[in-house]
C-alpha cells in the first residue's frame, strides 16, 4: 500500500498546484455545478453513429466532466428504450422518432427528452443480389456503364409488381416502427410509387401493412445481413456498417443512401427521461458538453480523426465489425455494387452543419411522417406539432452546454448556431429525392403535398 | 497386502519390469489414447473447417482459435492497464476537487470499462454457483420432506413434473419482469441482470435435485427406518442420523445433474437476457459479425465445455468424498 499512499500525496500536491493555478483565473465551473449523479450507464445499438458516445468515453470527455460512464450494447431498440424508461440506463443512443413517439404515447408512453442530436445521414437501403439483378435493367446508365445515382424506387416498382402478380409477398426490413429507417424506406418507396402500407393504431393494427405493396417488418440492425441472406426479406434500410457488411459478405447491394433521399437528414439523438434532466440538471448539461466535444472531435480538421475513430469503433465492445467495413462509410466513401465505390464525404456528419443542435423542425418532420403513415391516426393542428416538438427537443440544455464550452474556450461561438436569434427551425429544406420542399412551420400543408400518404381529414 | 509390500521392497530389481509394463499400460490408457483422440479430432476439425465457407469467411480451424485465445488474453492485459490508469486519473481528479471543495467526500468509483473474456468467465462462474447454491438450499429440504411423506409427495409431484421440463427461455421474460417490479432500489447491491440469470438458473436446476433427493430419502432401507423407530428417535434426529447419511449418494447424484443443467441454462439465459457472462460474449461476437467473430465464438465454446467438464468432475470428487458408497464412478 506504500505506493498508493505516495500516489495520494502526489495527487494532493498536484491538486494544490492546480488549485492555486486556477484560482487566479475566473473559474467557469462555479457557474456550472458538479454533477449530481456521477456514475452513469448509457446504452447503444451496434451502429457507427453511436460514435460520439464511444469517443466521449475513450477520449476522456466524460471524465473531464466528472462523469463515470459505463457503455452497454443493447439487443434491440425496444430493450434500449425500456432500459431508459425503467432506469436501468441513464441515457441512450436513440432513434430520433423514439423520444417523440414515447412522449406522444405511440408504443410505450414515457416522457423522454433530447438535448443533443447525434448525427446527420448514415443510413442506406440494400437489396439482395437477386432483386438487384432484376432492378438493374430499369436503371439508366452513365457513359462508363455504372448506374446513374440516385437510384429511385421507380426501378424497383416493376419487380414489386411482378411479385404481387405472382401472389408472393415482397418483404423488406427496417429496424423499428418509429425509426428513421422506417420513414426513409417509406419515403423512398412512395417516391417511386410503391405503397409501403399504413398503420391504424386506433384499430389495434400496428403492423403498418394496410394497403401495402411492399411489406415492411422489424429486424434488429446487426441481424439484417443474416436475415437478408436467409431470404426472409428482399431488402432493408439500416445504418452503417450493416449496408457495407452486405457488400463485403457478397449477399446484397446498397442502392441508395439516405443522404440522397434527403440531404443532411437528422438521424440519431441522445435520449434521457425528463425526470432525469429535472433531477440532475448539472449532470445533464455536463453529459451534453462531453457529447458536443466528442462530435467536434469526430469532424475536426476535415474528418482527420476518423481513422482513429474507426479503430475505436471496431473494438468488439463497441460496433465490433471489421475495420475495413466501418471505414468504408466513416471515412467519406460508400461502396454500392461491389467495386462501385463513390465519394460521399457527408455520409456521416457528426458536427458540421449544426448537426448536434436539436432543431424543432427535425422533430416536426418525423411527426409529419407519423401522420402520413397513420401512426398518428387523426388530424392535428400546426400548434400541436410545435408543442410536442418543444416538449421533446430541448435546445435550452444544448445552449447552456455550448455556452459554457465557449466560456471555457473549449469551443468557438461560430461553431454553433447564433443562440440570440435561433428559433429552432431550419430554413425550408429542398433536398429531397422527390423534390418536395419541407417547411417546419407548416406541417399540415407539407403532408398535403404527398401523392401517397394520408391527407388532412383522412382516417383509416 | 503387507506381505506383497515387503516382497516388493526386497525384490525391487525383479518386480520393476512388471511395474513398468503396468505403468505403460495405464499410460497408454490414460494418456496416449485420449491424446490420439484429441489429435484425430483436431485433424478432422481443421480439414472440415477449411471446406466450410460462411459469409464471415472460412469456418475457424484450430489455429485461428488458438490465435484468438492469445488475442483475448492480450485484450485482457490491455484492459487491466487501462483500469490502472482509470483509477490513477480518478485519484487525481478527486484530490483536485477536495482542494477546491473541502466538503466533498471523495469516492472511488468502480472501473467503467468493458469486461474482458476472463472477467466474463468469472462472472458466469459466480452466477452459476450462486444460482446453484440457492437451488440446493431450496431443493434438499423440499426433497427430504417429499421423500419422507408419501402424502406430500402425491401433492407436490404434479407440480414438479410440470415445471421440470420448462426451458429457461420460457422463464426468463417472467423473471425479468418480476425482478424489475420487485427489486427497485436506487443503489442496488447486486445488478438486476445478475439476479435475472441467478433466478432463472435456480428455477431450472431445482427439479433434478428435488426428485433425486426425494427418491433417495424414500428408498432408505426398511431396516434402518425400523431401527430408528425402535430407538424412538425424534424427527430431526431421525433425519440427521438415518435419512441424510443413507440418502447422500442420491442427493449428490441429483446435485451433479443439477449443476450440469445450471451451466447449460446460464449460457442460454445470458445470451437471451444480455446478462454479462460467457453467453453474452458469444451473442455480442455474433452480432459484431467481424472476420474474427467465429473464431472467438469457437474459443468461447471450448471454454464453456472445459468449465462444464471441470464442474462435473468437481461435483464427482465431492460426491466421492462425502459418500460411504465408494463404488460410484463416472
Amino acid at each position: 500500500m506504500q505506493w498508493k499512499k505516495s500516489l495520494k500525496q502526489l495527487a494532493g500536491a498536484l491538486a494544490l498546484f492546480a488549485g492555486t493555478a486556477l484560482s487566479t483565473a475566473p473559474v467557469a465551473a462555479e457557474e456550472l455545478g458538479y454533477p449530481e449523479k456521477e456514475e452513469l450507464t448509457f446504452g447503444f445499438i451496434k451502429l457507427t453513429d453511436m460514435a460520439p458516445i464511444a469517443i466521449a468515453y475513450e477520449k476522456g470527455f466524460f471524465e473531464d466532466e466528472g462523469l463515470y460512464v459505463t457503455i452497454e450494447a443493447q439487443a434491440n431498440w425496444k430493450v434500449l428504450l425500456d432500459g431508459v424508461i425503467d432506469g436501468r440506463l441513464d441515457g441512450a443512443h436513440m432513434l430520433a422518432g423514439q423520444p417523440i413517439a414515447a412522449t406522444m404515447g405511440f408504443g410505450t408512453k414515457a416522457d423522454i427528452i433530447t438535448p443533443f442530436s447525434m448525427d446527420l445521414n448514415g443510413n442506406g437501403i440494400t437489396v439482395s443480389n437477386d432483386i438487384w439483378e432484376q432492378m438493374k435493367a430499369n436503371i439508366p446508365k452513365q457513359p462508363d456503364g455504372k448506374p446513374v445515382h440516385p437510384i429511385k424506387a421507380d426501378a424497383l416498382k416493376p419487380v414489386v409488381e411482378k411479385y404481387k402478380a405472382d401472389g408472393k409477398p415482397f418483404n423488406m426490413g427496417m429496424v423499428f416502427p418509429v425509426s428513421t429507417h422506417n420513414y426513409e424506406l417509406r419515403y423512398w418507396l412512395a417516391a417511386g410509387g410503391i405503397h409501403p402500407g399504413y398503420y391504424a393504431p386506433h384499430k389495434g393494427d400496428i403492423s403498418g401493412q394496410l394497403e401495402a405493396d411492399a411489406l415492411l417488418s422489424v429486424t434488429p440492425p446487426p441481424q439484417m445481413p443474416a436475415t437478408l441472406e436467409a431470404g426472409t426479406i428482399y431488402g432493408y434500410c439500416v445504418g452503417e456498417p450493416w449496408n457495407q457488411q452486405a457488400v463485403f459478405k457478397d449477399i446484397g447491394v446498397p442502392v441508395v443512401t439516405d443522404y440522397e433521399i434527403w440531404k443532411d437528414n437528422p438521424e440519431k439523438v441522445f435520449g434521457i427521461t425528463r425526470e432525469f434532466a429535472e433531477k440532475y440538471p448539472n449532470t445533464t448539461v455536463r453529459l451534453t458538453r462531453a457529447l458536443i466535444r466528442a462530435a467536434m472531435w469526430l469532424d475536426e480538421n476535415n474528418n482527420a480523426n476518423r481513422p482513429e475513430a474507426v479503430k475505436i469503433l471496431s473494438q468488439s465492445n463497441y460496433v465490433g465489425a471489421d475495420y475495413e467495413v466501418i471505414a468504408n462509410s466513416m471515412t467519406g466513401t460508400f461502396e454500392y455494387e461491389k467495386g462501385d465505390k463513390r465519394e460521399v464525404p457527408d455520409f456521416n456528419v457528426f458536427f458540421r452543419y449544426n448537426a448536434t443542435y436539436p432543431y424543432y423542425s427535425d422533430a416536426i418532420w418525423y411527426l409529419t411522417q407519423m401522420r402520413r403513415w397513420g401512426q398518428i391516426p387523426e388530424d392535428k393542428s400546426d400548434d400541436w406539432y410545435k408543442d410536442l416538438a418543444s416538449k421533446v427537443y430541448r435546445p435550452d440544455i444544448y445552449e447552456a452546454a455550448a455556452k459554457s464550452l465557449i466560456a471555457e474556450k473549449l469551443a468557438k461561438p461560430e461553431q454553433f448556431p447564433d443562440f440570440a436569434t435561433e428559433d429552432g427551425f431550419r430554413d425550408p429544406q429542398t433536398h429531397f429525392i422527390d423534390g418536395i420542399v419541407y417547411n417546419g412551420h407548416e406541417p399540415n400543408a407539407y403532408i398535403e403535398k404527398f401523392p401517397i400518404g394520408l391527407k388532412s381529414g383522412q382516417k383509416l | 497386502m503387507t506381505a506383497t509390500t515387503l516382497a516388493t521392497e526386497k525384490l525391487t530389481g525383479i518386480r520393476l519390469p512388471r511395474l513398468d509394463s503396468r505403468f505403460l499400460g495405464s499410460a497408454i490408457k490414460y494418456v496416449a489414447l485420449p491424446l490420439a483422440g484429441i489429435l484425430v479430432f483436431l485433424l478432422l476439425w481443421s480439414v472440415t473447417a477449411q471446406r466450410i465457407d460462411t459469409s464471415l469467411g472460412k469456418f475457424p480451424g484450430p489455429a485461428a482459435v488458438a490465435e484468438q485465445f492469445d488475442a483475448l488474453y492480450q485484450e485482457h492485459q490491455r484492459s487491466r492497464e487501462k483500469e490502472r490508469a482509470f483509477y490513477e486519473r480518478q485519484e487525481v481528479r478527486n484530490a483536485e476537487r477536495v482542494a477546491k471543495d473541502p466538503d466533498y467526500v471523495p469516492k472511488i468509483r468502480a472501473y467503467t470499462g468493458k469486461e474482458t473474456f476472463l472477467d466474463q468467465i468469472v462472472t458466469s462462474l459466480v452466477t452459476v454457483m450462486s444460482g446453484f447454491l440457492l437451488a440446493v438450499a431450496i431443493a434438499i429440504p423440499l426433497g427430504i420432506a417429499v421423500g419422507l411423506s408419501p402424502a406430500l409427495n402425491s401433492a407436490v409431484n404434479p407440480i414438479i413434473q410440470v415445471f421440470k421440463p420448462v426451458s429457461p427461455l420460457a422463464w426468463l421474460p417472467l423473471v425479468t419482469m418480476v425482478v424489475s417490479a420487485l427489486y427497485s432500489t436506487p443503489d442496488p447491491v447486486v445488478a438486476k441482470s445478475f439476479l435475472n440469470s441467478l433466478i432463472t438458473v435456480t428455477l431450472c436446476c431445482l427439479w433434478p435435485m428435488v426428485i433425486n433427493t426425494a427418491v433417495g430419502v424414500a428408498g432408505i432401507d426398511r431396516d434402518l427406518v425400523n431401527v430408528s423407530k425402535v430407538l424412538r428417535l425424534p424427527a430431526l434426529k431421525h433425519v440427521q442420523k438415518i435419512v441424510l447419511p443413507a440418502a447422500v449418494p442420491m442427493i449428490f447424484t441429483g446435485m451433479r445433474l443439477s449443476l450440469g443443467v445450471a451451466w447449460m441454462v446460464l449460457i442460454a439465459a445470458e445470451m437471451l437476457a444480455q446478462n454479462p457472462g460467457l453467453g453474452k460474449f458469444v451473442w455480442d461476437e455474433f452480432q459484431n459479425g467481424s472476420s474474427d467473430s467465429l473464431a472467438r465464438i469457437m474459443a468461447a465454446v471450448l471454454v464453456i465445455g472445459a468449465i462444464g467438464f471441470l464442474l462435473d468432475r468437481g461435483m464427482l470428487a465431492l460426491q466421492k468424498l462425502v459418500s460411504w458408497d465408494k463404488g460410484i464412478s463416472q
